[in-house]
């Protein structure tokens, strides 16, 4: 059979791929707007890559499990900080410091991931909504340990790390001692533009694992498990176990890649940062063209430069039209809001549209067979 | 099996069943609905219904050996696989993938030391060899590597049974009605590959309405009837009518005699239905033609699964439908339930409790709720409609004449739905779609899960509304006698089709035959 491009193909390329179209559309507009040079965008860009490639990564298992997006990643975030905060306050200076950092957030991470997984086993079919209270609910938890339990009930006891009072973590810590340390661990030049190999090598080796975890027993029950729970466990898979080892594996990967996000930013936002990743990581997976049940590695990628490319032009393209970047930064926050509402919409009405058309073709079908 | 017997509730749904399989004997199983099919295969499965209900009685013998499955996993282990009527594949998952789901070879790793068994990875090749292996065996032609999304019906249930017959164990196979869905041709290859299993010595339970393939393919008959196996037969000598008569055959002089006259049809046709398809899950409609007169009261009957509750579904716009609908001469649009009830058609559901009613609310909202929706009745008007009050005397009105008229039983109109039997929830179901007072009503299985005497009075309801009133009602059901009793005309579906129509007091046989796929002709 001969293929040719119809105005069909083009009308459903354009509706499966709207919103990486928007992006580009819109990043396309303002690059000439806030003239920054090439050289430039290529090495923000890069940064931002290695800054998020591997939060990002972390979502795509629980999609793979049939288990949406996983808004829960904001509790790996807060393991991973947990670690950092840990590392800091002890001095651990460089790579031996992250290496430590995962070690102490590795536990937690794969606790609180246990429990979110035991919670969205209760509220199967409305995973994403319950993840996403879930985090909100930790982050209550989580405030609670860091600004009343470090100091008298952890011991942790440096200036550095802890307010004036006595107890409770700074509002920011300057993580001096790790700050690029990945980063800057092997880095070459090229054009102008620093590429840090030790930091690809890493994410390239998460891309791996997932590629070769999809081939494993584990990955293909999970699949099975997120097309059709009645049918997997009919086959005899233990799907609520599956389930939990899902949210598990992604909400450790989410603690590693905040880990690595912390140390290329240099700052811990502590009150802040885990709660703003997970929206901006799912934005950008978003973005990238991925939906509630499928997504892959060239989603994620897609993702970060589309996104991340319009988070840095629109603050400057906001000062060149409006003589204020305060409008590009506002625009950023709502376009990541608007992305996710975005996608979850038109991930329903393509199902929909999709059920829809499969039945009229099963009923034409049968209607031939009658016939004939 | 021996003497097994079974009751739910004290209603007994099997008594006495005995019946012996040798290995590689297909053994063809044939009844009405609710013959007890089902629940003879369901016991053999070890389902949990069976457990939750009480267990059965009597003793099922493999190999001479009692056996008591506790679940359907024992079942697999001891040799028997289940083809169920609904396919239960992975749509994304390649043939080849569904067929060893779970089953699947391993290639060991040194990561599945540090990580349990299941980091294994998967070796594609001989995942694909496997399911080639099921495939032969099954003697079809299936490409292993196609997406189960974009299979035709009869490649699925390949599928399907491939997996069982995959399992290394598998020594008696069931299939549940394993052609409804298949087209001629793809059933041909179905019996073929029925017969291939049994030359290599699995046994099959092959249950289905189409009784011809039980002449081409079954050594042995089993012909249920109420509980009970009412002949053996043996495939060979037997023929499509004896085994059409003993499934139907009712004995004579029963409680339900029809006793009026066939009344004679009116030559005016109040709707018509052309080419008519709906796409109902199980019930599909492939192509139906039928004219309903005026005042006429039109049964339509068929086995289950044939596609006779698609046909009111579909005209109401329920499910995705095509074709041509027309209401006293003017096409009426499909897929749009409110364009039906504004045209003065009324439907009352078989699901009740899904479709038919708002369970929480009061017996006068369920009652009043459509008519107010739809015929903005119940209301009064302020302001020239601008605002618009439930008319609550009225409603209380209405809700206790047909309280009264249909002997509900509730303890006043103000008794919430759920709190009702279903014989009565029916009732307030009727009541509800009396009170738009179509011009033509369709009730679909309105007896189906209610009591003899409930039964009696929703039927007597039902025909006085239409002898009274003069409303035409197409009435679905599955049991021919209630159609004979209270219908002037019945059609039966079969294939999603309608195979015929006959006046109500044709003998039972002959619908029999109708049932069966044999064409009005041949039955008469």
């Amino acid at each position: 059979m001969k293929k040719t491009v119809t105005n069909k193909d083009v009308r459903n390329f354009l509706a499966n791929n709207i919103v990486p179209i928007i992006f580009v559309v819109i990043c396309l507009i303002c690059i000439p707007i806030a003239g920054y040079s090439g050289q430039y965008l290529v090495g923000q860009i890069i940064t931002r890559i290695m800054r998020n490639s591997f939060l990002v990564l972390s979502l795509l298992i629980p999609i793979m499990a049939g288990m949406g997006l996983n808004f829960g990643m904001t509790l790996g975030a807060m393991a991973g900080q947990i670690g950092i905060i840990f590392i800091t306050a002890w001095n651990v200076v460089g790579i031996p410091g992250l290496l430590l950092a995962a070690i102490i957030a590795t536990p937690i991470a794969v606790l609180l991931g246990w429990f979110c997984g035991k919670m969205l086993n209760m509220a199967r079919g409305r995973e994403m909504i319950t993840s996403y209270m879930i985090s909100f609910f930790m982050n209550g938890v989580y405030q609670l340990v860091v600004l009343y339990g470090m100091g008298p009930v952890i011991p942790i006891h440096s200036d550095q790390v802890i307010l004036p009072r006595g107890y409770g973590v700074r509002n920011t810590i300057d993580l001096i001692n790790v700050r690029q340390s990945v980063d800057s661990y092997w880095q070459i030049t090229i054009g102008g533009v620093n590429i840090p190999i030790l930091t690809i090598i890493l994410i390239a080796l998460l891309c791996v694992v997932i590629v070769w975890f999809r081939k494993t027993k584990l990955g293909q029950d999970m699949r099975a498990v997120g097309q059709d729970l009645e049918v997997a466990k009919e086959a005899g898979i233990k799907v609520d176990r599956t389930r939990i080892l899902a949210i598990i594996i992604s909400t450790v990967f989410a603690a590693y890649g905040m880990i690595l996000y912390l140390s290329n930013m240099g700052t811990l936002n502590t009150y802040n940062s885990h709660s703003q990743i997970g929206m901006f990581s799912i934005a950008a997976l978003l973005v990238g063209g991925a939906s509630v049940s499928k997504a892959s590695i060239k989603n994620v990628f897609l993702g970060i430069i589309l996104f991340h490319l319009m988070f840095i032009l629109t603050p400057q393209a906001g000062r060149e039209l409006m003589g204020q970047a305060q409008i590009g930064e506002y625009f950023r926050v709502f376009v990541s809001y608007g992305v996710i509402t975005l996608a979850l919409v038109l991930y329903e009405i393509r199902t929909r549209r999709e059920k829809a058309e499969s039945a009229k073709q099963l009923a034409d079908m049968q209607k031939e067979g009658a016939r004939a | 099996m021996k003497n097994v017997s079974k009751d739910y509730n004290g209603n007994p749904v099997l008594k006495d069943v005995n019946f012996t399989l040798k290995a590689g004997e297909v053994l063809g199983l044939v009844g009405e609905n609710g013959a007890g099919k089902s629940t003879l295969m369901n016991i053999l499965f070890g389902m949990d219904v069976i457990h939750e209900t009480g267990g059965y009685g009597g003793k099922v013998l493999i190999d001479g050996k009692e056996v008591k499955f506790a679940s359907p996993l024992d079942a697999l282990k001891a040799g028997i696989g289940m083809v169920h009527q609904e396919f239960s594949l992975l749509p994304g998952f390649t043939a080849a993938e569904n067929i060893v789901l779970n089953r699947e070879p391993e290639n060991k790793s040194v990561l599945s030391l540090v990580f349990g068994k299941r980091a294994n990875t998967i070796d594609r090749k001989a995942l694909q060899k496997k399911a080639i292996e099921a495939i032969t065996k099954l003697g079809v032609s299936l490409d292993p590597n196609m997406l189960v999304s974009e299979m035709p019906v009869g490649h699925k249930q390949f599928t399907e049974i491939s997996r069982e017959i995959s399992k290394s164990s598998i020594r008696l196979l069931v299939l549940d009605e394993p052609t409804a869905v298949l087209s001629e041709k793809e059933a041909e290859m179905l019996l073929k590959a029925i017969r291939n299993l049994s030359a290599q010595g699995i046994s099959v339970i092959f249950i289905t309405h189409r009784l011809q393939e039980i002449i081409d393919v079954c050594n042995k008959v089993l012909v249920m009837r109420d509980g009970k196996i009412i002949s053996e037969l043996d495939a060979k000598k037997t023929s499509i009518s004896e085994m059409a008569r003993l499934m139907v055959g009712r004995e004579v002089g029963g409680p339900q005699v029809r006793t009026e006259e066939i009344r004679p049809l009116s030559d005016k046709i109040v709707l018509s239905i052309k080419n008519l398809w709906v796409d109902m899950p199980g019930e599909t409609v492939r192509n139906v033609n039928l004219d309903v007169h005026q005042g006429e009261f039109l049964g339509i009957g068929g086995l289950a699964g044939q596609g006779k509750i698609g046909i009111p579904n579909g005209i109401m716009g329920l499910y995705p439908a095509g074709g041509k609908v027309e209401l006293n001469g003017k096409a009426i649009a499909l897929n749009n339930p409110r364009a039906c009830l504004d045209s003065s058609l009324a439907f009352v559901s078989e699901d009740r409790r899904g479709v038919g009613l708002l369970l929480d609310e009061s017996l006068e909202w369920n009652v009043a709720f459509t008519a107010m929706q739809i015929q903005n009745k119940f209301l009064k008007q302020y302001l020239g409609g601008l605002i618009k009050w439930r008319d609550q005397a009225a409603i209380e009105e209405v809700t206790n004449k047909y309280i009264k008229q249909l002997q509900i039983k509730c303890t006043s109109s103000k008794q919430k739905a759920k709190e009702l039997s279903g014989g009565n929830q029916q009732k307030i179901c009727l009541a509800k779609s009396f009170a738009l007072q179509p011009k033509l009503l369709f009730v679909s299985e309105p007896t189906r899960g209610i009591d003899i005497g409930a039964k009696a009075l929703v039927l007597q309801a039902l025909k006085e509304y239409n002898r009274k009133n003069g409303v035409t009602i197409v009435m679905i059901s599955s049991e021919l006698e209630e159609l004979r009793q209270c219908c002037d005309r019945i059609a039966i579906v079969t294939d999603g089709a309608v195979s015929g129509i006959l006046p109500a007091t044709t003998p039972s046989e002959d619908f029999g035959m109708l049932m069966v796929g044999k064409t009005g002709k041949e039955a008469m």
